[in-house]
């Protein structure tokens, strides 16, 4: 390394110290899936993100794509936390993104905000003070199904999704409220589309009601294939196969289906309806649970912003811990191990007019946490 | 495991092998007559159901929808073939396994520029929705059915091009000699055009066909491009008989396999372990069945032997 270098280098550190200087403003690193497969889950993020610190001067977002793939996430992390300096970072989607990225940020004193991804891992053991997630612990939409299930009288479920830690996350939480027999359970493969064999073999097992858990494409071709075969048995899901952006692929296949959620358009409180309206307006589309979660997301962070300063981090992850905002959501809190306490609804696929969406048909769980609280020590 | 479901699971794998012919045909076409790895075969598959999705979408009609599919497919593949393809033929296999996943790149992006990145919707015409019942009261989807008897009507009409008409004579000498057809007389740039519409125009067509019971999204084509090059692998690179005949041991093997190894492995270990480990294995299954065949025969089913 010459002279010059070491100069510049120097400049470079003291420009970028300067403009950390004004501690009022906050420097968000944005790392979420904007291209390729899963791609409409990190643009309701962000949208959803943005529509909420639009006209909050303090925040500046710097938004990156991590393609799905944890090593172009793991890069973009070290950039944005070692050379453009953020506070926070959020944005990723994918669980096995997350567990690349979260650890190394909240270690080196960043916090991080999930908007979607809760994988057990952070939430037990793996918890840390300085990670939040605003969206839920993986578990929880699958277990609220299975509560579902129970007061809906099945006892017989066929339940399947694809073989990676998600999806056996999924079917465990699904089984741990569920109290009925299972019909058969299967792992598929991920980023599988075409069930003709797991539909045959669900014709043939004699179910009462099936359970499912396949995010994006994966779920629009197993429900239209399910329509297509004339099996007329219920279908329960996660909301994740059964949102804004999928609705429309799926077509009237989804009509009827019950699924769980942690938000829907049509909850009830003065936070969401601006929220619903202000996207519309906005994007031109209706907002996913996926907006929601980002849009809640930022709201956290502008209300920990109006209270303390982001370089008193003690100070800054109290205000975050209270959750004093208002969530699109109603009630919203936060357990011990920093992941939401909130209710889990259950609703049903509806038609308004020509646009498919979706109606909340009950309070599937109420005020739910997550089993890993006991396991975090924080 | 009842005789009933095994037939119908047997007729699930023969499908997808007919859907895999379809991809892999024109794949394996273009390499054997232009010694060309064209990796961007998938998004034709792509444009092809995009092109059924928005012509349905604005008729109402599946059928104009397929017909628009083999359009658009093969006109996107005449252009490419023009203006980008027709310089790799002298390159090596490197430069044109980076030009043509290049064109993935772009393809996907364009796409993605012009329609969104949420999926679109097309679904199949109500004529074919529901089950037939097939001899021995086994319950199948009608429109399978109907893909596996299109595949098999396209299988015997590209059979018959190949050996019997003059465009076929021409396709299977470039196959065996390219420099001595050409210094015969045949415009070889106007026969690689025609053979490179023809695979884009497979590729379409299956994407369309498919994309009416899957998904019709940015990326969808590019799972199934792995799929087809184990079949042209299997089958014997430029072999139309090898593609079949691959096409249909990989669907039969993958589909029998991943729902009968779980079950299989039930009689030694507990459910959930079998599960896991079955689709685990099973997905495994082709690649096992490519490197056991490539390990008889190096240059697959029906390839040339090596010199």
């Amino acid at each position: 390394m010459n002279k010059s270098t070491i100069i510049f280098g120097a400049v470079l550190l003291m420009t970028s110290t300067f403009a950390n200087a004004d501690d009022h403003k906050v420097k968000v690193g944005m790392i979420t899936t904007l291209s390729g497969g899963g791609s409409g889950l990190g643009i309701d993020v962000r949208d959803g993100f943005m529509l909420a610190v639009k006209n909050n001067k303090n925040i500046d977002v710097i938004i990156k794509d991590d393609q799905r793939k944890p090593d172009i996430a793991v890069q973009l992390a070290d950039k944005m936390i070692q050379s453009d300096k953020v506070d926070v970072l959020t944005g990723i989607i994918f669980s096995n993104l997350a567990m690349a990225v979260v650890p190394a940020t909240v270690n080196q004193g960043k916090f991080y905000l999930s908007p979607n991804a809760g994988p057990s891992a952070l939430a037990g053991k793996g918890c840390h003070k300085n990670y939040f997630n605003v969206a839920w612990q993986n578990d929880n939409l699958h277990e609220a199904a299975g509560g579902y299930a129970n007061s809906a009288g099945f006892k017989n479920s066929f339940i399947l999704a694809p073989n990676y830690p998600a999806g056996k996350d999924a079917l465990t939480g699904y089984k741990r409220f569920f109290k009925g027999k299972l019909a058969g359970e299967i792992y598929t493969k991920l980023g599988q589309k075409d069930y003709a064999a797991e539909i045959a073999q669900i014709r043939a097992s004699g179910a009462d009601s099936i359970f499912f858990f396949l995010p994006g494409g994966m779920g629009i071709g197993f429900m239209k294939q399910f329509s297509q075969s004339g099996i007329k048995l219920p279908v329960i899901g996660p909301a994740f196969s059964f949102d804004q952006g999928i609705l429309k692929a799926v077509g009237d296949a989804a009509l009827g289906v019950k699924n769980t959620s942690q938000w829907s358009k049509d909850i009830d409180n003065a936070a969401n309806k601006k929220f619903v309206n202000d996207f519309k307006s906005t994007y031109g589309r209706l907002p996913s649970l996926y907006a929601s979660q980002g849009y809640d997301t930022g709201k956290l962070l502008i209300s920990a912003m109006s209270k303390a300063k982001i370089t008193d981090a003690d100070k800054f992850r109290n205000e975050l811990r209270k959750a004093d905002f208002a969530s699109t959501r109603g009630n919203f809190k936060f357990s011990k191990n920093h992941h939401p306490i909130q209710d889990i609804y259950v609703r049903e696929v509806i038609k308004e007019g020509k646009t498919l969406t979706n109606k909340i048909v009950s309070v599937g769980l109420k005020d739910h946490s997550n089993v890993y609280v006991s396991k975090c020590k924080m | 495991m009842s005789l009933i479901l095994f037939i119908e699971q047997l007729l699930n794998g023969i499908q997808f092998g007919i859907m895999l012919f379809l991809m892999s045909a024109g794949l394996t076409l273009i390499f054997g007559v232009m010694g060309l790895i064209n990796l961007a075969h998938g998004s034709f598959y792509m444009i092809g159901a995009f092109a059924a999705a928005i012509v349905a979408g604005l008729t109402g009609s599946f059928w104009l929808a397929l017909i628009a599919s083999l359009f658009a497919a093969a006109i996107s593949g005449v252009l490419i073939e023009i203006l980008i393809i027709r310089r790799l033929y002298r390159r090596d296999h490197l430069d044109q396994v980076l030009a043509t996943f290049a064109l993935i790149l772009l393809l996907s992006e364009g796409v993605r520029w012009l329609f969104g990145a949420f999926p679109l919707y097309l679904n199949i015409p109500s004529s074919l929705d529901g089950s037939i019942v097939l001899p021995f009261n086994i319950i199948y989807s009608k429109y399978r059915m109907f893909i596996i008897l299109i595949g098999i009507i396209i299988a015997i009409g590209l059979y018959l091009l190949i050996s019997k008409t003059r465009l076929g004579i021409r396709i299977r000498a470039g196959q065996n000699d390219r420099q001595m057809i050409s210094a015969l007389g045949v415009d070889i740039s106007k026969l690689y055009t025609i053979v490179f519409a023809i695979g884009a125009a497979l590729a379409g067509f299956a994407g369309a066909m498919i994309g009416a019971i899957q998904s019709v999204e940015v990326g969808m084509g590019e799972p199934v491009l792995i799929l087809a090059f184990v079949v042209i692998i299997i089958g014997g690179i430029g072999s139309i008989k090898g593609a079949f005949i691959g096409s249909i041991l990989v669907g039969v093997t993958d589909t029998l396999g991943r729902i009968f190894l779980p079950n299989f492995l039930k009689l030694f270990m507990d459910t959930a372990n079998a599960t896991s480990m079955g689709s685990s294995i099973g997905s495994m299954l082709i690649y096992i069945l490519m490197a056991s065949i490539l390990l008889i025969k190096p240059s697959g089913l029906f390839g040339k032997n090596e010199k």
